[in-house]
């Protein structure tokens, strides 16, 4: 595997933990941060990989060697910083890939229409998992493809949902949503056609897109 | 006194709708000299304690939220407006905001406070209109001092 030069912004708990790990896959990491304590604590634990400094600045990108970097990955709390991070990276220094962490979840879209290459949205991941364990959720985010806003969703039929008793063919769904597959009981999962009608307590899984998901779920559930 | 009446139609005649994000100093002071030139303005920001710069006569909407929020920007009308200014004390959040502004709801006129001049000679390359205090205060002190 070629080694890449991946610098990180930002040395708190993520910046830490990401950094560790890439450095074990035989990565050459370099991590710009702005207090000088968390610093020394990072250079004390991992080497000197550590470069103290605003990674906003065009001087400090400079200065950690952004225009032979394989990545920029921007890790801190503000989304803001994170934003102009990748920005300066992407477009002063020509740093083929940019990641942002994205805390608040309306950003994602944001970014991706800004230019950032790829965004890692913390909430949305973290919510995903609680509707996971939540059994009474009507509509659990399976997966959401990368770059796209595509997505897809499980949806438990309830006895008071508006599509009981109608076939999958009779549904108003929205043009670019698909019913991809249908679980019952203990049944094989299997690709419904038009003529197949909804029972209580199916689940449906749907490719669906952000935009659509409400609409979905007001077919689907009510 | 035809040309104040010349000017007084004038700024009548195109009244336009101002978005200005950060009521600080200079946000709040441009935002009373909008509205009292007859401009329908809405300020926004994250402490209403800053809302005290506006003067009592102040006629345009002052609005607790974060600009840099597709959402919040939206409730401030930003898709009706025809210029936003981004004046909050953080360079990246004007940045951010600006762009939002510019890039995803097509405001037609845009401009970006960024205090650090670098960063404004990045975004002014990516074509956000952008106005650096830094600069343009201490080319106004050099001014002075050398050419008398």
């Amino acid at each position: 595997m070629k080694s890449l030069y991946i610098v990180i912004m930002g040395g708190g708990n993520i910046g830490y933990y990401l950094s560790k790990a890439l450095l074990n896959e035989g990565h050459e990491v370099l991590i710009i941060e702005k207090d000088i304590r968390a610093c020394e604590r990072l250079e004390d634990e991992l080497g000197s990989c550590c470069m103290r400094g605003d990674g906003c600045e065009t001087a400090v990108q400079s200065e950690a060697g952004l225009n032979r970097a394989d990545v920029l990955i921007a890790t801190t709390s503000q989304d803001e910083d994170n934003l102009v991070a990748c920005q300066v990276a992407k477009y002063k220094f020509k740093v083929p890939r940019t990641i942002a962490l994205v805390n608040n979840p309306n950003n994602e879209k944001t970014f991706k229409n800004l230019g950032v290459d790829a965004t890692i949205a913390v909430t949305n991941a973290i919510l995903e998992h609680v509707e996971q364990q939540i059994p009474a959720h009507p509509l659990i985010h399976l997966l959401t493809m990368s770059g796209k806003m595509e997505e897809v969703v499980e949806m438990t039929i309830m006895k008071d949902s508006p599509a009981l008793g109608k076939t999958i063919g009779q549904l108003r769904l929205p043009a670019d949503t698909t019913i991809a597959l249908l679980l019952r009981d203990s049944e094989r999962p299997r690709i419904p056609d038009a003529e197949m009608v909804i029972k209580e307590n199916d689940r449906i899984i749907a490719l669906t897109t952000v935009d659509c998901e409400k609409i979905v779920q007001k077919t689907l559930l009510g | 006194m035809q040309s104040v009446d010349m000017s007084g139609t004038e700024s009548l005649k195109s009244k336009k709708f101002i978005v200005i994000m950060g009521c600080g100093r200079v946000g709040g002071k441009l935002a009373s000299m909008f509205d009292a030139a007859g401009h329908k303005v809405t300020v926004l920001d994250l402490d209403s304690y800053s809302f005290r710069r506006l003067p009592p006569t102040f006629n345009g909407t002052a609005l607790i939220g974060n600009g840099t929020d597709e959402e919040m920007l939206r409730k401030a009308g930003i898709e009706e407006a025809d210029a936003f200014i981004a004046l909050t004390q953080g360079d990246n959040r004007n940045v951010m905001a600006a762009q939002i502004a510019k890039q995803i709801f097509k405001v037609p006129r845009v401009i970006c406070r960024i205090y650090d001049p670098l960063r404004k000679d990045i975004y002014e390359q990516l074509g956000l209109e952008s106005i650096s205090p830094t600069e343009v205060f201490a080319d106004l002190l050099f001014n002075r001092l050398e050419k008398p």
